[in-house]
């Protein structure tokens, strides 16, 4: 009966084709718009985290001075950390795997015509391993060259397409600066980051190098730590932080006066807000579909009106009045339900349009489609069970009379 | 073929005693039917006859387990009707009675099997047993080759031909006929009666018909004229036509 049923609603449909696709369309929309809008969403928590995940796994970041939340915080003028803290760091931190010391700058370098402004890093080996940089071409640091400081230069995609275009930069001089310096290595292109810094921008030096010849003195701007795989990164910034209170001397009722940025922390914070976005677009596109079922049970309405004769003939020759009901829902139901099938197709063809176009990764949300598609056949059952009702309550006699 | 209820042991096919219809209240009331008894036995031809506003539609509706009367006892193949419940009506019209209206009341836009099958989807026949029930049916009417048009396609009498085998269908015990030959020409309305009166004879129908043209109800055997709400007169005719 109910399989019957259906093929009835399914003609009467079918015998209404433009009527039909225009009361679907506000659930197609509706069902569309948060296929939509929730797969980008997601895609862009994917690609945010990602891009995080590129800065470093695990990273925790040491540098002098707070971003503090009051006005005093900024007025601190703390002391630089030294070579020793890193030291210190990996002598006495449990659960690090690698720490690498950063001296950085900015300079201008230059290769024949092509110049260009850069940041400038100084540390030693360590730094690729825990910023997650892979060497593309030529080699690292030696040893030699990361205690003498002398100048060597190991450069970073963007700045190798800049000074060099297609050439092999390896063993060409630059000057950094008002320093010659030898490229010994290439870096992997990283792309960028999460605030869209461009992470392949760079030179690094051996620490001395930096420090001695561009900065001019021997403080160094950020510790890089990495934590162990499995030992939580908030564990180990609670260390660290213990670590540099005491090597700083700040005393009970004193402030931090250095900042720890805890990667994962950060990745957690964004991804966070980002599915809280994407909750709220989609439950605004939510909204479109409650307005989609209001156009169904308009249009439900208007057809019960219209087929009363229809309806006095079937209670006439022997529909109860819930059969009658059971036609009108299944009506209902399946112009909500094609509505909301045709609206999820639609909303995944564009949402990976629009991936492809916010060079996002497209990312398929079952659990949104088999939602939706409840939901759109749910909005069926609730618009249309008032004009079933009242398909249902007519009189036949009356019915039969109708005009 | 009249016959008193008083006498007669055992009931009916359809019989009505004291049954009255009233519509409204106090001053304005209404007395649609004010006392109605009735028999029609199983195989009779009847015409219901009357001026507008007689009462012979609404005795056609409580006859037909449409409507319900105000009081009274309608017992239908020996079952109170009245004292069933809105559903056990429905379950009457769908297994006793057949329908055929003036206005032909067709679903448009379904071809003529599919109208003849409606009754038959709603008693949960098989598509593949409807389908042959639903060409019979078409057959008995004459209308085998006009099976996939549409009622638009067809002609009054056609129209009224496919209404007449959508009634046949289920193999109902009484056909009731609501003016049904209102619509049409006199050619057309001879064509239609004779068919009903073929339906009669030889498949033992009882047809109860409501008309107010006399050379209409000439073709039943028997001819009942309301007036005001109670029955004038009570006759058999030849039905020969």
């Amino acid at each position: 009966m109910i399989w019957a049923t259906i093929l009835m609603a399914l003609r009467e449909i079918r015998r209404n084709t433009l009527r039909s696709i225009l009361t679907m369309l506000g659930v197609v929309i509706g069902v569309g718009a948060v296929i939509a809008l929730v797969s980008v969403g997601r895609g862009a928590t994917a690609k945010v985290t990602e891009d995080i995940g590129k800065l470093g796994k695990n990273l925790l970041t040491v540098t002098a001075g707070t971003f503090s939340r009051g006005g005093g915080g900024a007025g601190i003028s703390s002391q630089p950390l030294r070579i020793d803290d890193a030291n210190a760091i990996r002598r006495e931190i449990l659960g690090v795997d690698a720490v690498a010391a950063a001296a950085a700058s900015s300079a201008q370098v230059v290769y024949g015509n092509s110049n260009q402004r850069t940041s400038i890093t100084g540390s030693d080996n360590a730094f690729f391993e825990v910023r997650g940089y892979t060497l593309d071409k030529g080699r690292l640091f030696s040893r030699a060259e990361t205690q003498s400081g002398s100048a060597a230069c190991i450069i970073g995609a963007t700045v190798r397409s800049n000074l060099f275009q297609k050439a092999d930069p390896i063993g060409s001089t630059i000057r950094v600066g008002s320093i010659a310096c030898q490229v010994v290595g290439l870096l992997v292109a990283k792309g960028q980051a999460g605030m869209g810094q461009d992470q392949d921008d760079l030179v690094v030096m051996p620490m001395r190098a930096v420090q001695r010849r561009i900065t001019g003195n021997d403080n160094i701007q950020s510790i890089f730590v990495a934590a162990k795989e499995g030992e939580g990164t908030g564990v180990v910034a609670e260390r660290l932080r213990g670590l540099l209170r005491q090597r700083r001397h700040r005393g009970a009722g004193l402030d931090d006066d250095f900042t720890i940025r805890d990667m994962a922390e950060i990745a957690e914070t964004v991804t966070g807000a980002s599915t809280a976005l994407t909750a709220l677009l989609g439950a605004i596109a939510a909204v479109s579909l409650v307005v989609g079922g209001i156009g169904i049970m308009n249009i439900m309405l208007v057809s019960v009106t219209e087929r009363t004769r229809e309806i006095g003939i079937r209670l006439a020759i022997g529909a109860f009045g819930s059969e009658v009901m059971l036609q009108f829902l299944l009506e209902a139901i399946v112009l909500s339900t094609m509505g909301g099938i045709i609206g999820i197709c639609l909303g995944l063809v564009g949402s990976y349009f629009a991936a492809n176009a916010l060079t996002l990764p497209f990312v398929l949300a079952p659990d949104i489609v088999a939602l939706a598609f409840v939901f759109s056949a749910l909005v069926g059952v609730v618009f249309g069970y008032l004009p079933a009702r009242k398909a249902a309550n007519l009189d036949p006699i009356e019915a039969l009379r109708h005009e | 073929m009249t016959t008193d209820s008083s006498t007669s042991p055992a009931r009916a096919l359809i019989e009505l005693s004291q049954v009255h219809k009233h519509y409204g209240e106090g001053e304005s009331e209404v007395r649609a039917l004010d006392g109605i008894d009735l028999r029609i036995e199983r195989g009779e031809f009847v015409a219901i006859m009357g001026s507008s506003g007689s009462g012979k539609s609404t005795c056609m509706n409580i006859l037909g387990c449409l409507d319900r009367p105000t009081a009274g006892d309608y017992h239908l193949a020996d079952v109170l009707v009245t004292e069933l419940p809105g559903d056990g009506l429905t379950m009457l019209r769908r297994h006793y009675i057949g329908f055929v209206f003036q206005g032909f009341n067709l679903l448009a836009r379904t071809s003529a099997l599919e109208n003849v099958e409606l009754p038959l989807v709603y008693r949960r026949i098989p598509r593949a047993e409807r389908e042959e029930r639903a060409l019979k049916a078409l057959a008995m009417v004459g209308l085998e080759d006009r099976v996939d048009h549409a009622p638009s396609q067809l002609s009054g009498g056609q129209q009224q031909r496919v209404a007449i085998a959508r009634a046949l269908v289920t193999e109902p015990d009484i056909l009731m006929a609501d003016e049904p030959t209102g619509n049409l020409d006199s050619a057309r309305t001879e064509e239609v009666m004779e068919l009903l009166q073929q339906l009669n004879r030889e498949r033992g129908i009882t047809i109860v018909m409501v008309t107010h043209e006399p050379d209409v109800a000439a073709f039943a055997r028997r001819n009942i004229v309301f007036r005001d709400g109670r029955i004038l007169s009570d006759t058999v005719v030849g039905g020969g036509a």
